[in-house]
């Protein structure tokens, strides 16, 4: 197997063997860091030796005796080790999958988001502290520090190694879909820097959406998050030009969009609009879903657009979803009523100095006419703005003003 | 989201404090790194020398011409500052407030989020 294939297939079986040692031996953070070293040693051994007949139960049994060594080692812990430690052999692993356990205990309300991401993809992502302090650009040793004080909240929170019930897991699946969207997000459009695209983010948290969704199939909103991360990452290679800039969606070359994948999101948003209820994500990937289906930009069917923010607005109220419909009014009943729902929002401060609505309005204005209103709010959205893709087209728009 | 906290100092009002009000600034920098690395949100703190043995280096005529001091001439100077990563704007202005500097009039604490970062950030 090529070092790729074992990349994978590690990644895969992480949560779940995370999940057997959790069971076994409970202490989350042991187990984690047990797991983590065993996978370090099967990044290693694996190529070179080849993947063995059954690489879970390899894992788990390497994972153990980790464990069970540092038990060891540990004075306090002697009585209550000699009760549970024994050898594992392959053939004692469950074939119970933990892994949405284990993405509901990471994603624990008690910790903060970046503890929250950070810690989802090393125990249930299967990706190294080296690799995540990589794509959040920080040393590792910050992301070290940060993992390790995420494990050690989990357990003083006290939580118990199982889903949560009823409303509970309800509210919970909400927090854990926020993170997946939260890691998408990351790696789709960087907060800040320079770099737009961080794919490997993106991939990851697609990874990780599906597994949920395989695991709850008749959630709407799972599906609808799938759907919506399909739709979008289908337009990655459309959205710079080589040279990085960033390319609005009216002017992307859409053959470029990856056909395959719209055609997998447009398919679960389908699936996901005839359940029960409507969530924001389905209703975001209906709107992604509209954009792909338009050949050309001019072909956009808008009204539907507009009619799906309205929903959205009305079920999750949100300035930036107004902003967003202001933009669709625009397209169907022309710049100035766009304007008009725009200035709705001068009075908001959550979006007081936001470079979006700035961005919008320059937009606006440029179309209405008002080149010396669009120049000045150009500039100022890209003053407003941390990513520096994001400055060099809004000054880019506001030179083709002067 | 990456913020710069950026520590603005005053020769003639650090000259100003006692020994001990001195000391309590040392210690509370000393906490507050300890607490930052905790947490998983240091990423550097560097504090530079004395503007006094800085160098302005421009080239003209492209020949480099180098004058020596600071090319701001200004009471307060750019002491140190630490590079953190946090969860936001909000957490990144808490953070700037546990600095001690903050509570003595006359020096100045500023928070800056980051645009671009490249390079090693490994210690």
């Amino acid at each position: 197997m090529t070092a790729p294939g074992v990349e994978d297939l590690l990644r895969e079986l992480t949560p779940q063997v995370l999940g057997v040692l959790v069971r076994r031996y409970g202490q989350f953070e042991g187990c984690e860091d047990a797991v983590q070293e065993a996978v370090l040693a099967a990044t290693v051994g694996w190529p070179a030796e080849g993947v063995p007949d059954n690489p879970r139960g390899w894992l788990v049994t390497v994972a153990s005796r980790r464990l069970i060594d540092e038990m060891r080692s540990d004075h306090a812990r002697r009585e209550r080790e000699a009760a549970t430690a024994h050898e594992v052999t392959p053939e004692d692993v469950p074939d119970t999958d933990d892994s949405l356990v284990l993405l509901f205990l990471c994603c624990h309300p008690t910790l903060t988001a970046a503890s929250q991401t950070a810690l989802t993809l090393r125990a249930v992502g299967g990706l190294t502290t080296a690799e995540i302090a990589r794509a959040f650009l920080v040393p590792e040793a910050t992301m070290a520090a940060r993992i390790s004080r995420a494990k050690q909240r989990i357990r003083s929170a006290g939580s118990s190694f199982r889903l949560p019930e009823g409303a509970e897991r309800e509210e919970r699946l909400r927090v854990v879909l926020q993170v997946l969207y939260l890691i998408f997000n990351e790696g789709y459009t960087a907060s800040s820097g320079g770099r737009l695209h961080r794919p490997d983010l993106a991939r990851e948290a697609i990874r990780l959406t599906r597994m949920v969704h395989s695991q709850l199939p008749e959630d709407g909103e799972v599906t609808g998050l799938l759907a919506l991360m399909l739709l979008t990452h289908a337009r990655r290679r459309a959205r710079t030009t080589l040279a990085g800039d960033l390319v609005p969606l009216d002017e992307q070359d859409r053959t470029t969009w990856d056909r395959e994948m719209i055609d997998e999101g447009t398919e679960l948003v389908k699936a996901s609009l005839a359940g029960p209820a409507l969530g924001p994500y389905q209703l975001q990937a209906a709107i992604a879903a509209t954009h792909a289906d338009a050949a050309t930009a001019e072909q956009t069917n808008w009204p539907q657009i507009h009619a799906l923010y309205l929903i959205l607005e009305r079920i999750a109220p949100n300035p930036v979803v107004t902003l967003n419909r202001a933009i669709a009014l625009a397209e169907t009943e022309g710049p100035t009523a766009g304007l008009a729902l725009l200035s709705t929002l001068d009075a908001d401060e959550r979006m007081a100095g936001f470079h979006r609505l700035l961005s919008v309005r320059a937009h606006l204005r440029e179309k209405v006419g008002d080149t010396a209103g669009a120049h000045r709010d150009y500039r100022r959205a890209a003053k407003a703005t941390a990513s520096l893709a994001e400055q060099r087209y809004l000054e880019s728009r506001a030179r083709r003003l002067r | 989201m990456q913020f710069l906290i950026s520590m603005y100092i005053n020769p003639a009002v650090l000259d100003a404090l006692t020994e001990e009000e001195k000391a309590a600034i040392g210690a509370g920098h000393g906490r507050f790194l300890e607490a930052l690395k905790a947490s998983g949100e240091l990423i550097t703190t560097q504090a530079l020398v004395d503007p006094s043995q800085a160098a302005v280096v421009s080239v003209r005529n492209g020949q480099p011409v180098v004058t020596d001091g600071p090319f701001l001439e200004f009471k307060e100077f750019l002491g140190g500052f630490y590079l953190v990563d946090c969860e936001s704007r909000e957490r990144a202005i808490e953070l700037a407030a546990q600095i001690p500097d903050t509570t003595i009039e006359g020096l100045g604490v500023e928070v800056r989020q980051v645009m671009f970062a490249d390079g090693q950030l490994e210690a």
